[in-house]
């Protein structure tokens, strides 16, 4: 692995900038029907949905369900806080702040 | 060009004052996930530059994780490409519903905007687009100086990331805890909780069974065609009788 990692790198930069570039470029220039409207404004919250839950359940290579994670246990009062203020800056800091306190004392 | 590109000076500097007060959490993500990444690049034999050219060419986290252990490893341009496509697929769906708030942009600004788009710059930006007064200045910003931060990030944990201590202040947890909010704000009706409660179920169903990521953007295209599909039959049953 020497000279051949900057070609890598290129390719990598390509084929990751596509996905991000196309929908973005093409769908901008187009009146979307109206049922591809309501589809996509589900996306966020299924992409968000799909992000989090497995990171918080799920560990290890391959996969497998853990329940006595401190993420897990942590993210309760975490998602509490955030139906209740609503605040981003807010429950990022209460998060932080629960994660490193059962992290550390343990 | 560049004053075509750079209109209106009084726009871009509210912009920057708003998409850097809106950034922050991510910026702290990235600091955490940036230099352990860089840490590990570095053990698995790139060079801080490669790390940063990376970072620069490439900016997809989980993809960068996955380029730097296959290399570590000895693995050869088409497998880490290949890898590297289908680990950040997903974005395709996250540009095109951002698509629904970028109408009338020209096709530069569209390039540059989709150079930044991530998991988390994506999620931040839709939750400010939909809560309305929030412009593609402002989300530019936020690309870029989230961007600009796991760039220097990852560079120093090159360098010199073995002496930080991992785990400082609970930071490993900031980009849970913004997803989590923001997971939060999405739900705005009974169709949206429907959606995530699918998603979340399947794709921890999906990710003990296949290996990589992909399971995000298989579960990401169900859920949300489910939750089209309960919408319509919803709104089926509360016709009133007669109507059409």
């Amino acid at each position: 692995m020497t000279g051949e990692i900057i070609p890598i790198i290129i390719g990598m930069g390509v084929v990751t900038y596509i996905p991000r570039w196309l929908p973005l470029f093409f769908l901008t220039r187009r009146r979307l029907p109206s049922w591809l409207i309501d589809w996509l404004d589900f996306i966020p919250a299924a992409i968000l949905s799909a992000l989090i839950l497995p990171a918080l359940v799920t560990t290890g290579e391959p996969r497998h369900l853990v329940w006595a994670r401190p993420d897990l246990w942590v993210a309760i009062p975490t998602l509490i806080f955030a139906l209740r203020t609503r605040s981003l800056a807010g429950t990022v800091v209460i998060g932080m702040a629960l994660y490193w306190l059962v992290t550390h004392f343990h | 060009m560049v004053s075509d590109f750079f209109d209106a000076s009084e726009d871009w500097g509210k912009a920057v004052r708003e998409g850097l007060s809106a950034a922050w959490p991510i910026c702290l993500g990235y600091i955490a996930i940036g230099l352990a990444f860089g840490v590990i690049a570095r053990k698995m034999g790139l060079h801080p530059l490669e790390i940063g050219l990376m970072s620069l060419v490439v900016y997809a986290g989980s993809s960068q994780f996955i380029a730097a252990a296959m290399l570590g490893a000895g693995a050869g341009f088409l497998p880490v490409v290949l890898t590297t496509f289908s680990v950040n697929l997903r974005h395709l769906l996250m540009s095109s519903s951002l698509s629904l708030y970028l109408k009338n942009l020209s096709g530069s600004r569209l390039s540059l905007f989709a150079y930044g788009v991530t998991d988390e710059s994506f999620a931040l930006n839709m939750s400010r687009f939909q809560a309305g007064n929030w412009g593609w200045r402002s989300a530019l910003v936020v690309n870029h100086a989230t961007n600009l931060t796991w760039f220097i990030s990852t560079v120093a944990g090159g360098i010199g990331g073995q002496f930080i201590p991992a785990g400082a202040f609970g930071i490993d947890y900031a980009l849970t805890a913004m997803f989590i909010c923001l997971l939060v704000f999405q739900i705005r009706g009974i169709y949206h909780a429907l959606v995530a409660l699918f998603s979340g179920v399947v794709a921890v169903i999906l990710s003990l069974m296949i290996p990589g990521n992909s399971y995000i953007l298989i579960t990401a295209f169900l859920a949300a065609s489910a939750g089209l599909c309960i919408r319509k039959t919803g709104l089926q049953k509360n016709r009133p009788e007669g109507g059409r």
